[in-house]
């Protein structure tokens, strides 16, 4: 370690505790004496500034106030030590255990530093972590869109954010305007939940959907979330319902292992369409997500048999698609 | 919000590791499991706030000890003390600075025990700040998915206390663990342990792009993780190769009784990607209408050219045509080929295939007014 860094260190130690132990504010003069002797006005300046910006940006409440209510002219500085510590946290030791394991979770750079550091000073709380064998998997989360930290910041903030939305089946994205209530994970893809302020009701976006950067339009706390608000609830209201048709499909044997892995029924060696292969019918009673395109992707190794809609979607789709081919010529 | 189900990133080398690019995402650093030491003032501060209150609550503790406890490499711990020496109440006295025993860290007389005094008003670490408490409280939440009912409870305990001291209220993040998630958790520890004792896997895996399922004995290597898929790195002893599996690819698995043939080796390092020992592949050139568009959320594409009707042109990678038969059935009739020449004729073939099966005598599907276009 440089000496510089050293140097820099106490000074913001020196600076904190100083704040710390003091009932009144502090007024200026009195650190510029005593923390940055020697410094020229525009010195002293610029190195108090910075350093406050460092420690607040590590956490450390700095408040700014008058010294006294008849002298107005000089700004003082305080930092209320109740809004400076960690509340007490009695952990048992096994709940400090799993809270060690908390650090192993995020596979998101900057979330897995600030648990890493969160878990640090629960340490230094005097919390005797360690980790014992527990009967618990270690999930991992991950967060590869781009504007995730910043619809997390603004959830945590409460502060308005606009942003542009590509929504499928649309042209061009659209600017949207959001308090973002909560952050939902669902089926492995981040959403966002909120009040849509241009339509003046709730709504769910997907966070991979969002182009380019999302920014923050006001001020921290500016809204607050409806009390009672279940962010989970409302992206299971509003996401696309599951769908539950029972669906009946033939399927020729050795194909469609992921139909076969969900069917509730089979039956093998049944009559099917062709005799290149021998078909089985699986009877899927919940039915199948995104049942058309699932089908569609098996090609001639899946037949609908029920529903009939079903049936028909994907016939229509299949006709379309060769009407559409240019190197077939027109169809009729 | 899409009704679409996700296809997940193409398909997973089992048989030839070259396959269809997975899309990259701006690379990430990998989590660190703590931060890098000596990387200035405001990082030193942050460590001896955390280091004075855990001395003042452990009493005498050995640096090694500290070190460990808080992730901090030793000789940086003895670093840091030794900026407390000038660190003090504003005083100017020499007992207003916090007293470190330095004697008892470096010299003759060094027992290697930390022992620091005056430093009461430092007693109590910092209070977590808005994204520390929601980065933990959220871990805490996807633990809670991947624990047994009695660690649930313990969970559930730790939780409260935390959301009762974040001093805002606990935020509305759902990491959303289901059963799957813990599934695959649950899986990944098995796996790993299974390399870690060097005993064989026999499994069942299943490969989307060719719907195949087959049955393999490998040995495994360890569990890694590539932009949030789990995968087994293993030496298959039917394809006499290293391969890697896609955990939620793997249908049935036991562990063996039997030790593993091969020389046991380490993961290999997927940083760069998966599919950087390219095989054969070839440029397709796609037309995609706005309902595919997605298809470029979910791979690499290599160019995309937007039409003014939010039509696309797309250029990707293909390893396998099978993948890509697949796909542009599954988004039809949305997507086509425009090159080469030889994938449509391929695609419309396939397409064909598919739609005799409701053509034929005896399933009964009513004849239409257009019928099914022919080969030219």
């Amino acid at each position: 370690m440089s000496g510089t860094t050293g140097k820099k260190t106490e000074r913001l130690l020196n600076l904190l505790i100083m704040l710390l132990v003091q009932r009144r504010y502090v007024p200026k003069e009195r650190i510029r004496s005593i923390l940055y002797p020697g410094t020229s006005d525009e010195a002293f300046e610029k190195m108090f500034e910075r350093d406050k910006d460092e420690l607040r940006s590590l956490g450390v409440p700095i408040e700014v106030g008058q010294l006294d209510a008849y002298f107005d002219d000089e700004p003082g500085y305080r930092i209320r030590p109740d809004e400076f510590a960690l509340p007490a946290i009695d952990l048992e030791a096994d709940e400090a255990s799993v809270i060690a394991l908390a650090t192993k979770v995020w596979e998101h750079a900057r979330l897995a530093d600030a648990t890493t550091e969160a878990v640090r000073k629960l340490v230094a709380l005097g919390v005797p972590v360690d980790v014992s064998a527990l009967d618990i998997v270690e999930p991992r989360l991950s967060a590869d869109e781009p504007s995730f930290d910043v619809f997390l910041e603004a959830t945590t903030e409460r502060t308005p954010v606009e942003f542009s939305y590509q929504r499928s089946g649309e042209t061009a994205p659209t600017l949207r305007h959001l308090q973002p209530w909560g952050v939902v994970r669902y089926s492995g893809r981040w959403y966002v939940v909120g009040l849509d302020t241009d339509r003046g009701a709730e709504r769910v976006f997907r966070l991979s959907r969002v182009q380019g950067e999302a920014r923050r339009t006001g001020e921290p706390g500016s809204y607050d979330v409806p009390p009672g608000t279940d962010v989970r609830a409302v992206a299971r209201r509003l996401a696309p319902p599951p769908t539950s048709d029972r669906t009946v499909v033939l399927v020729r044997a050795g194909a469609g292992h992921a139909l076969r892995r969900n069917a509730d029924e089979v039956e093998t060696g049944v009559p099917g369409p062709d005799d290149r292969t021998a078909w089985d019918r699986l009877v899927l009673s919940r039915g199948i997500p995104g049942a058309a395109d699932e089908i569609l992707a098996h090609g001639a190794d899946v037949l609908v048999e029920e529903p009939a809609r079903l049936r028909e979607q994907v016939v229509q789709r299949l006709r379309a698609a060769l009407a559409a081919d240019p190197h077939l010529g027109q169809a009729s | 919000m899409s009704t679409r189900r996700t296809p997940g990133p193409a398909k997973q080398p089992a048989k030839q590791p070259a396959k269809q690019p997975v899309k990259q995402p701006a690379k990430q650093p990998a989590k660190q499991p703590a931060k890098q030491p000596v990387s200035g003032a405001k990082d030193q501060v942050a460590r001896l706030l955390a280091l004075v209150p855990y001395l003042h609550a452990h009493g005498q503790v050995r640096v090694d000890e500290a070190a460990t406890a808080l992730g901090v490499a030793p000789d940086q711990v003895v670093k840091d003390l030794k900026v407390l020496l000038m660190v003090g109440l504003p005083g100017g006295y020499p007992d207003d600075l916090i007293d470190v025993d330095l004697d008892s860290l470096e010299g003759p007389e060094a027992d290697g025990v930390i022992r620091i005094a005056n430093a009461d008003y430092l007693a109590r670490p910092l209070r977590l700040t808005p994204t520390e408490a929601t980065a933990i409280i959220v871990a805490l939440r996807a633990l809670r998915g991947g624990a047994g009912e009695e660690t649930r409870g313990i969970v559930d305990r730790a939780l409260a206390k935390l959301e009762a001291a974040a001093a805002e209220a606990a935020p509305q993040v759902d990491p959303g663990l289901d059963a799957a998630d813990v599934d695959l958790a649950l899986r990944a520890t098995r796996l790993q342990q299974a390399a870690d004792e060097r005993r064989q896997v026999r499994m069942t895996y299943w490969v989307p792009s060719r719907d195949e399922q087959t049955e393999r004995v490998v040995d495994p290597r360890g569990v890694v993780n590539h932009h949030g898929f789990s995968y087994l790195d293993a030496w298959d002893h039917g394809a006499e190769a290293p391969r890697l599996f896609r955990l939620d690819r793997i249908h049935e698995l036991e562990v063996l009784d039997r030790p593993i043939e091969t020389e046991p080796a380490a993961p290999r390092d997927l940083s760069e990607g998966i599919f950087s020992q390219a095989e054969e592949t070839r440029r397709v050139t796609l037309h995609l209408d706005p309902p595919a568009r997605w298809v470029t959320e979910y791979y690499a594409v290599e160019e995309v050219r937007p039409a003014a009707d939010g039509s696309l042109e797309v250029d990707l990678v293909v390893a396998d045509e099978r993948w890509l038969l697949r796909l542009l059935l599954r988004l039809a009739p949305h997507a086509r080929v425009v090159h080469p020449q030889e994938l449509t004729s391929m695609f419309t073939a396939a397409a064909q295939d598919a739609l005799g099966l409701y053509g034929g005598p005896g399933v009964g599907w009513p004849e239409h007014d257009d019928p099914a276009p022919q080969h030219s």
